[in-house]
């Protein structure tokens, strides 16, 4: 059964971090990664071909990681896979043991470095979970014949607080919540208000009883990263006022920590938040600092936790 | 209609090759309606071509893509070297049917099932998936204006009223959800769409459609 399932059903507040897998065959990037996160972290989400752009991939690289005792979050998206692959992955993954799954639609292959490829997107995200949460409750494929075995998963989701039309977004994570998914990421939050008034929408609607939301975080290096992410990276939002407090710190890596730290500690306290996602792309190495400058050591140990 | 945009000049010329006598032939529909493959710009390509050193003449028919309105040409196409097809892919390949024994270059890229929207600008507006669904989404096809075909609403990338893919379409998803609300239907977002049958569409493979009671 899932960990991370396990520790949010337990009221625990949950951490999870993001890996990215290598731009290449070499397995021991993903085992330093874990390495660096085994004990700070409840699961890691590895990206599936985050941005459209061609890495080891997510299945693999979940099997690297549970080799080395951390538990994946394999992501899929429906961009390189109709629903024949789809499923069929699903069904390797149950197989090979990998308890978490989160359903994406992915990033449009023209963000990538194959931008001349042709997509799929056969099915959305939401379809997505419909079809593993009808393999696994109903035991039917898509096409209502019968799967056999055992598909003990925990299905996520990703959701933006910030895209547009704003007023639609949190309706639209009820439609994911409805298809199946258990657990949410949501996109990286620097402005928290805007994420503050859709928990509340969320919380209106319920949602957070049904599902677990984790919501996401980014420590950036600098006021440069900032500016980029707020004028290239689609659905996050920056106020200018972080990135003026960005510019104006003497160590602006000291005060990327700082913001994330804040910005995990203010989230934690809006109800309906059941745990954080840190997304350190390419800085893995600095999770360990603001999971445990942001108190949420010691993680739960297994054990602690009897499973329902 | 079908939109097209004329090849760049270097590649129809590289076509051509070393053929000298060419007949660049415009179609009377909607190749001419969106001002790329009618008469006029078959006489201009013509004359282009004359100006190259090249012996060309132009002439239009109503329909390419019709076997009875391009069978009076077969003569004058095997009297040439070369055609230019300033009609859609459909016109270019009714000209094969012809067997005329002739190259039949296409002159333009059929880019497109749209629309004109303003002076000068088509956009895509259908793709022909064989199971029409527009009504359920306020009149917006995502199939065709969402990048990602979304049928269960807007991705994480919708900013302003655009497209996170083309910053300078709209977001169909935008366009969608403000015509329902118009509408007061905005409840019909909050159903799941189910996955598509695409076997109506192209990926069913190569379609056709016969009418028993227009048989002769």
């Amino acid at each position: 059964m899932s960990w991370l399932k396990q520790v949010l059903q337990s009221g625990h507040f949950a951490v999870t971090a993001e890996v990215g897998p290598p731009k290449g065959s070499d397995p021991q990037v993903i085992r330093k990664k874990c390495n660096l996160l085994k004990g700070f972290v409840d699961a890691v989400n590895i990206t599936d071909n985050q941005t459209a752009i061609v890495r080891m991939s997510s299945f693999a690289s979940c099997l690297i990681a549970q080799e080395q005792g951390i538990e994946p979050v394999m992501q899929m998206v429906t961009r390189d896979r109709n629903r024949i692959a789809l499923q069929s992955d699903f069904l390797g993954a149950c197989a090979l043991g990998i308890p978490n799954l989160l359903c994406l639609t992915g990033d449009h292959q023209s963000m990538g470095n194959h931008p001349q490829s042709k997509n799929v997107y056969d099915i959305d995200s939401i379809q997505l979970l419909q079809i593993f949460k009808n393999m696994r409750d109903q035991k039917v494929f898509q096409n209502g014949e019968e799967v056999k075995g055992e598909m003990n998963v925990f299905l996520g989701a990703g959701e933006s607080p910030y895209a547009d039309p704003l007023e639609f977004r949190a309706l639209r994570l009820a439609k994911k919540i409805a298809a199946g998914a258990e657990f949410i990421q949501t996109q990286a939050i620097f402005d928290v208000d805007i994420f503050t008034q859709w928990m509340e929408e969320v919380c209106r609607l319920g949602l957070h009883k049904k599902s677990f939301i984790l919501a996401g975080v980014i420590p950036v290096k600098s006021a440069k990263a900032l500016r980029y992410m707020k004028n290239e990276v689609p659905g996050v939002v920056i106020p200018d006022s972080l990135i003026e407090r960005m510019e104006a710190a003497v160590d602006q890596k000291a005060e990327g920590v700082e913001v994330c730290i804040e910005t995990i500690q203010k989230v934690a306290q809006i109800e309906g938040v059941s745990g954080v996602h840190i997304m350190a792309i390419a800085w893995e190495s600095i999770v360990p600092e603001i999971v445990q400058r942001s108190g949420l050591l010691p993680r739960p140990a297994k054990g602690e936790i009897t499973s329902s | 209609m079908i939109v097209g945009e004329r090849k760049p000049i270097p590649e129809i010329l590289a076509m051509l090759g070393d053929s000298k006598k060419v007949l660049v032939l415009g179609c009377g529909t909607c190749v001419t309606v969106c001002l790329t493959g009618g008469d006029k710009e078959a006489k201009e390509l013509a004359s282009l071509l004359r100006i190259k050193g090249y012996e060309a003449d132009s002439f239009t028919v109503e329909r390419q893509c019709e076997l009875e309105f391009i069978h009076p040409l077969r003569e004058r196409i095997q009297s040439v070297d070369a055609v230019i097809s300033l009609a859609c892919g459909i016109g270019v390949q009714a000209l094969y049917e012809l067997d005329s024994g002739k190259s039949i270059y296409p002159g333009l890229n059929t880019t497109f099932m749209g629309m004109p929207v303003k002076q000068g600008n088509w956009e895509e507006r259908c793709w022909g998936c064989g199971d029409c669904i527009i009504h359920l989404f306020g009149g917006t096809c995502p199939i065709t204006r969402c990048a990602k075909s979304l049928l269960n609403g807007p991705c994480g990338g919708s900013k302003d009223g655009k497209c996170e893919v083309k910053p300078d379409r709209d977001c169909a998803w935008q366009l969608i959800y403000d015509r329902l609300k118009k509408l007061n239907r905005l409840d019909w977002l909050l159903t799941i769409q189910p996955p598509k049958d695409w076997s109506t569409s192209r990926y069913g493979g190569h379609r056709k459609m016969t009418r028993e009671d227009m048989l002769l």
